[in-house]
C-alpha cells in the first residue's frame, strides 16, 4: 500500500536533521513537525516571523497576535524569537534556514515547480513560495504522485505557471522518494507496496532507477 | 508646538486621505491590522484607493470592509485567499490585482524606509513575476531588480507607543506593521496602549518615533482569529 499523507509526512520526517532550521509549508508538510525523531531539535521557522513555533494552543489559550503563516493559531516553544516579515524573509534568503519543506501541483526533471496558480481558475497568490524556492539551500517536495485525473506530476517541463526554477532537490509522493538532479529524477525508494512498474508508468519526466 | 503627534481619534489620525492615494496597510491575515483606520476609512468614503497589503481581509472584516463598499481600485498582495467578494470583484474586472512574492512586498517596503531606491532578489528569477523587470546576475546567482514603493500613507497597528511615536509590536502582529511604518510619506500609527514618554525602555523598542507622525489610541479591538486550531488537553 502506498504512503497516504501521513506516511508522506513520516518518510520526510527522517529527511530532517539535528540542529536544523525548517521552515513547512501548508498541508502535508505542517504535518511532518508531528515526526521528528524524539530527541532531536529541530527549530520551525514561520515566515510571518516565528523561529522556535510550538504546536497548536489548548483550546481557551489561542492567542490573536500569534499565528502561523497559515493563519492558524499557534504557540511559542522556550528560546523562540519573533521578528518582522523583512527580517523574516532576510533570513530565508541569506539561506539561514536550512530546510524548506513544501507541497507543489508539478514538479520537472530538472527541478522546476508550479505550485501557485491555475491559469482561468481564482489565483490566490504565492505568499511566501517563490522567495522560498528562490532562496533555500534544500528543498523537499510532498506531494500526491499523479493529480485527481490521474495525470502524472513529475514531468519532463512544468505545463503551470512556475514558482521557481532549478530549485528543487527531492521529492517525496505517495509512490517514493525520488532525488531531482542531472535532468532526471532518481528513484531513491519505494513506498511500502509498490512495484517499480507502477511508478514507471506514472512517472512522465526522465526517471532512472539505477 | 513640539512633535504634536498625538491625535485623539482616527477620525483627526486620518485627515488628509484622499481618494486616488495608495496606502500601506499592515497585517498578516487579520492579525495586526489596523482595525480602527480601516474603520474610519469605510466612514470617510475614500474611494479608487492603491492598498498595499500583504493579505486583503476576508468578507466582512479587515480589508474587505472596504472591498465592500467598492473603495479600493487595485491591490497589492501576496496572497489573496479567503474572501468571495475579493474574488468576485477580480474575476469582473472591477478591481485590479497585481500578487507580488512576499518577501519582494517586505523588502520594497524596507527599502523605502531606508532610503533605496531598489533592491535586488532572486524571487520569482524565471516566472512571470520576473517580466518586464531588470535581471542581474551577482555571483553567478540571478536576481530580479525590485523597486521601492512609493505610499501617500502608511497605516499601522502596533502594541504599545508613546507621543515620540516609539512603538513596540506585540508577538506576530508585527509582521509587515514595521516596516510599513518606516515606508508611509506619512505614516499613521493606532496603538492598543498610549503609554507617557518614558514608560517604554529605549533599548526595547522596535520602531524609532522619527518615522512615525501620527499616533492614537485605538479603541474596541477585536482582533478577530481567522483560523482558530487547538489541540486537545491529554
Amino acid at each position: 500500500m502506498a504512503w497516504d499523507k501521513i506516511g508522506i509526512a513520516k518518510r520526510i520526517a527522517q529527511e530532517v536533521q539535528d540542529g536544523t532550521y525548517v521552515n513547512l509549508g501548508i498541508g502535508i508538510p505542517t504535518l511532518v513537525a508531528n515526526y521528528i525523531p524524539e530527541g532531536m531539535e529541530v527549530e520551525l521557522q514561520s515566515e510571518n516571523g516565528i523561529l522556535g513555533m510550538g504546536p497548536f494552543p489548548f483550546e481557551g489559550e489561542e492567542d490573536a497576535d500569534l499565528i502561523n503563516a497559515g493563519k492558524q493559531t499557534v504557540t511559542l516553544r522556550d528560546g523562540s524569537s519573533i521578528f518582522d516579515s523583512a527580517m523574516s524573509f532576510g533570513m530565508i534568503r541569506a539561506q539561514k534556514v536550512d530546510l524548506t519543506i513544501l507541497g507543489a501541483m508539478e514538479v520537472s526533471e530538472n527541478g522546476d515547480i508550479a505550485n501557485w496558480k491555475v491559469p482561468g481558475k481564482m489565483v490566490k497568490g504565492m505568499g511566501g513560495a517563490m522567495d522560498l524556492v528562490a532562496s533555500a539551500k534544500n528543498i523537499i517536495v510532498a506531494m500526491q504522485h499523479c493529480d485527481k485525473a490521474g495525470n502524472s506530476k513529475l514531468l519532463p517541463q512544468c505545463s503551470l505557471p512556475l514558482t521557481g526554477i532549478h530549485c528543487i532537490k527531492k521529492v517525496v509522493t505517495d509512490l517514493g522518494v525520488f532525488d531531482i538532479r542531472d535532468g532526471a529524477f532518481h528513484l531513491v525508494e519505494l513506498a511500502p507496496d509498490v512495484t517499480l512498474e507502477e511508478v514507471i508508468a506514472k512517472t512522465a519526466g526522465k526517471l532512472l532507477t539505477q | 508646538m513640539g512633535f504634536n503627534k498625538v491625535r485623539a481619534s482616527a477620525a483627526e489620525a486620518c485627515e488628509g486621505i484622499t481618494s486616488g492615494m495608495t496606502l500601506m496597510v499592515g497585517g498578516f491575515g487579520l492579525c495586526g491590522i489596523p482595525e480602527n483606520c480601516i474603520s474610519e476609512l469605510v466612514k470617510m468614503g475614500v474611494k479608487d484607493l492603491t492598498c498595499i497589503s500583504n493579505n486583503a481581509g476576508v468578507d466582512d472584516f479587515g480589508l474587505g470592509l472596504l472591498l465592500q463598499q467598492k473603495q479600493v481600485k487595485k491591490m497589492i498582495s501576496s496572497y489573496v485567499g479567503e474572501n468571495a467578494e475579493f474574488e468576485r470583484q477580480m474575476l469582473s474586472g472591477e478591481l485590479e490585482v497585481e500578487l507580488i512574492p512576499q518577501g519582494t512586498l517586505a523588502t520594497r517596503c524596507m527599502a523605502a524606509g531606508y532610503g533605496m531606491p531598489v533592491v535586488y532578489t532572486p524571487a520569482g528569477v524565471g516566472t512571470e513575476v520576473a517580466e518586464g523587470k531588470e535581471v542581474r546576475e551577482f555571483k553567478g546567482k540571478k536576481y530580479l531588480m525590485e523597486e521601492a514603493f512609493d505610499a501617500d500613507f502608511a497605516l499601522v497597528k502596533a502594541w504599545k507607543g508613546d507621543a515620540m511615536g516609539n512603538l513596540v509590536f506585540r508577538s506576530t502582529a508585527r509582521n509587515f506593521n514595521p516596516m510599513m511604518a518606516m515606508a508611509g510619506k506619512i505614516t499613521i500609527v493606532e496603538v492598543e496602549e498610549l503609554v507617557p514618554l518614558g514608560a517604554l525602555d529605549p533599548d526595547h523598542i522596535h520602531t524609532p518615533g522619527i518615522y512615525v507622525h501620527r499616533i492614537f489610541q485605538g479603541v474596541n479591538y477585536e482582533k478577530r482569529i481567522e483560523q482558530r486550531t487547538v489541540r486537545q488537553r491529554i
